[in-house]
């Protein structure tokens, strides 16, 4: 996109490096001189603070590694070693294990975001699949990392999620027992899986990096979903713009990250992950992370073990299919009163999901996860196709400086 | 046809068309060759493979009771069946198996049934003595199994598994 202003190099310096590599003026097109649609509110931070949490995730995990020991044997002490003896520890680990948490409601609000405007739609498509597949590298890097403490929850977690893939027919045993090298959950599965933590989130920066281009390419949407037309009117410079906007996003998001890692940090865990791995005795009650609730309560509403999992596996799938199940022109929510009901009320069944993902699958929660799941999909299959056709839209205005114009600008 | 569609007509493939491929079809082995022990470095390896096997004196099993033992880092369930548990698991009629199993098929002396220990859902320890049939309950995600380790209700799709194991003594069996 055309920005504000041209970088022009000042030093002598400048002007030498410019000429060999130019990421002066690289970084000051996609940074400082990059156009913002100004009608932005505040949903639109979410991605400045998903780029600070996984940096905050790659900082304390690296001097977590220098600390931590992945072997069987030494892992869950070097872990409590961490929290008694080493400099910082305690606050260090809480962080890095709150940040997880902190990292997955970001990305929830970000991607609800993108499904209440319409960002999904053309020309975004590739920029939201990339999006998916940054949300599939964080679920695995969630799981890897989750399993290095090396707890009951962990080593039960690794069981459990390994096991999904036996349903396989035919080679789903002989995928499992590669995936752990060996039978059951031992050293050579924490090893590896250590090793994957690391390489993990570099992966996510690398997809980071194209989805921030796919972005700059295509444009921000904006809550009227309408494109920009004109860049002087209808947008302003990123710097100092949006950079300010998302710096008051970060520190309010840090508060309560804050709150989380300084007064409360075990309120997110389980108990149960502070007993040592035991391989023969289960604990009694069993559950993820609450960042997985909702797609493990519909792995367990299905009562076939290959549904189940093919279940599990398509729910966070079908989100790459997003752009084209949505049939409806119109991108924003504000001007679709069917699909703004139909919005909230399919956040509702992933909310309720992630409810009856914590408890026991059993009796009425179990009926209800299976409603709720059948809901999850219809919303995509049948109800956004349909909505697209049958829906009679509010008038779109004719640009972003026209829906200003009209009092639409909603500082959210 | 015209004639234009005749220009593009392919011709004999030339010698450089048969080196392309053939450097080709060389590369592609050369890649599947090195990703073949990257791959297969993960699979278990020489010492988790040379599988103990694990024996257990059953003299210390009192009728009634359960003992869980290790073998292959997996927990193995020996339990020494009462005269009515044995009947109860005998009398079941095969066609309310969703995996159709006779109870003796799965012992090799009727009070001593033996099972590996591992939910075949996704892999739990499921408890002794629990759930409707008083066989075993597995908490994770509410498979039922009965005094003779087969599925009865829950999503596993399975029985129990029966290790190789053989009696060594009249009070002593080996697994594996």
């Amino acid at each position: 996109m055309e920005g504000h202003s041209q970088y022009t190099p000042k030093s002598g310096f400048a002007r030498w490096l410019e000429r060999r590599l130019p990421i002066l003026s690289f970084m000051h097109d996609s940074f400082v001189a990059y156009p913002t649609p100004k009608n932005l509110n505040y949903m639109w931070v979410f991605g400045a603070i998903l780029s600070f949490m996984l940096v905050a995730q790659i900082v304390t995990g690296v001097v977590l590694a220098m600390h931590y020991t992945p072997e069987t044997t030494l892992a869950f002490d070097s872990v409590e070693k961490i929290m008694r003896d080493v400099n910082w520890g305690p606050i260090l680990r809480y962080a890095h294990a709150n940040g997880a948490s902190m990292f997955f409601l970001a990305v929830y609000i970000h991607i609800f975001r993108g499904m209440y405007y319409g960002s999904y739609k053309e020309p975004r498509e590739v920029l939201w699949i990339l999006g998916v597949i940054i949300f599939m590298l964080m679920m695995a890097t969630g799981f890897l990392g989750y399993v290095l403490p090396w707890g009951q929850m962990s080593f039960w977690a690794a069981t459990v999620i390994t096991n999904l893939f036996s349903a396989i027919p035919v080679v789903g045993t002989s995928i499992t027992t590669w995936l752990l090298g060996g039978y059951s959950v031992d050293n050579p599965t924490l090893n590896r899986f250590y090793a994957l933590h690391y390489l993990v989130p570099f992966i996510i920066v690398a997809i980071v990096i194209l989805h921030v281009w796919a972005l700059h390419v295509t444009g921000q949407n904006n809550p009227s979903g309408v494109e920009v037309k004109n860049i002087k009117k209808e947008t302003v410079p990123f710097t100092p713009y949006a950079t300010l906007k998302d710096s008051v996003g970060i520190v309010a998001f840090l508060v309560v990250y804050s709150w989380l890692t300084f007064f409360v940090p075990n309120y997110l865990g389980h108990p149960d992950n502070y007993i040592e791995a035991n391989p023969l005795v289960t604990p009694p009650h069993i559950v993820p992370e609450w960042y997985f609730l909702p797609f493990y309560a519909i792995l367990r509403a299905i009562p076939n073990k290959l549904l189940g999992v093919i279940a599990l596996f398509l729910s966070i799938l079908i989100t790459a299919a997003l752009p084209w199940l949505d049939t409806s022109k119109v991108k924003s929510a504000s001007y679709r009163p069917m699909f703004r009901k139909e919005f909230w009320l399919f956040l509702a069944v992933c909310v309720g999901l992630g409810y009856l993902g914590a408890q026991p699958a059993e009796g009425a929660y179990l009926w209800f996860a299976r409603v709720f799941s059948a809901y999850y999909f219809l919303h995509f299959l049948v109800i956004l196709p349909l909505l697209g056709k049958i829906e009679k839209p509010e008038p779109v205005p004719e640009s972003i400086e026209a829906s200003i114009v009209r009092g639409e600008t909603s500082h959210v | 046809m015209t004639s234009k569609d005749a220009a593009v007509k392919p011709a004999e493939p030339s010698r450089r068309d048969i080196l392309y491929v053939a450097s080709g079809a060389a590369a592609a082995g050369a890649v599947a060759g090195v990703a073949w022990p990257l791959i297969a470095q993960m699979n278990p390896d020489a010492s988790t493979l040379a599988l103990a096997s694990t024996e257990v004196d059953l003299s210390a099993v009192p009728e009634g009771q359960i003992v869980t033992v290790k073998w292959r880092g997996k927990p193995v369930f020996v339990r020494h069946r009462t005269p009515a548990e044995i009947k109860a698991a005998e009398n079941v009629p095969l066609s309310e198996l969703p995996d159709p199993e006779p109870d003796a098929k799965r012992v090799h002396k009727p009070q001593w049934l033996v099972v590996v220990g591992v939910c075949t859902h996704l892999g739990c320890i499921p408890t002794g003595k629990e759930g409707e049939f008083n066989g075993w309950f597995c908490p994770c995600h509410g498979s039922v199994y009965d005094l003779s380790g087969r599925i009865r209700s829950g999503p596993a799709p399975t029985n129990l598994e029966v290790p190789p194991y053989a009696f060594i003594t009249e009070t002593k069996i080996k697994i594996g």
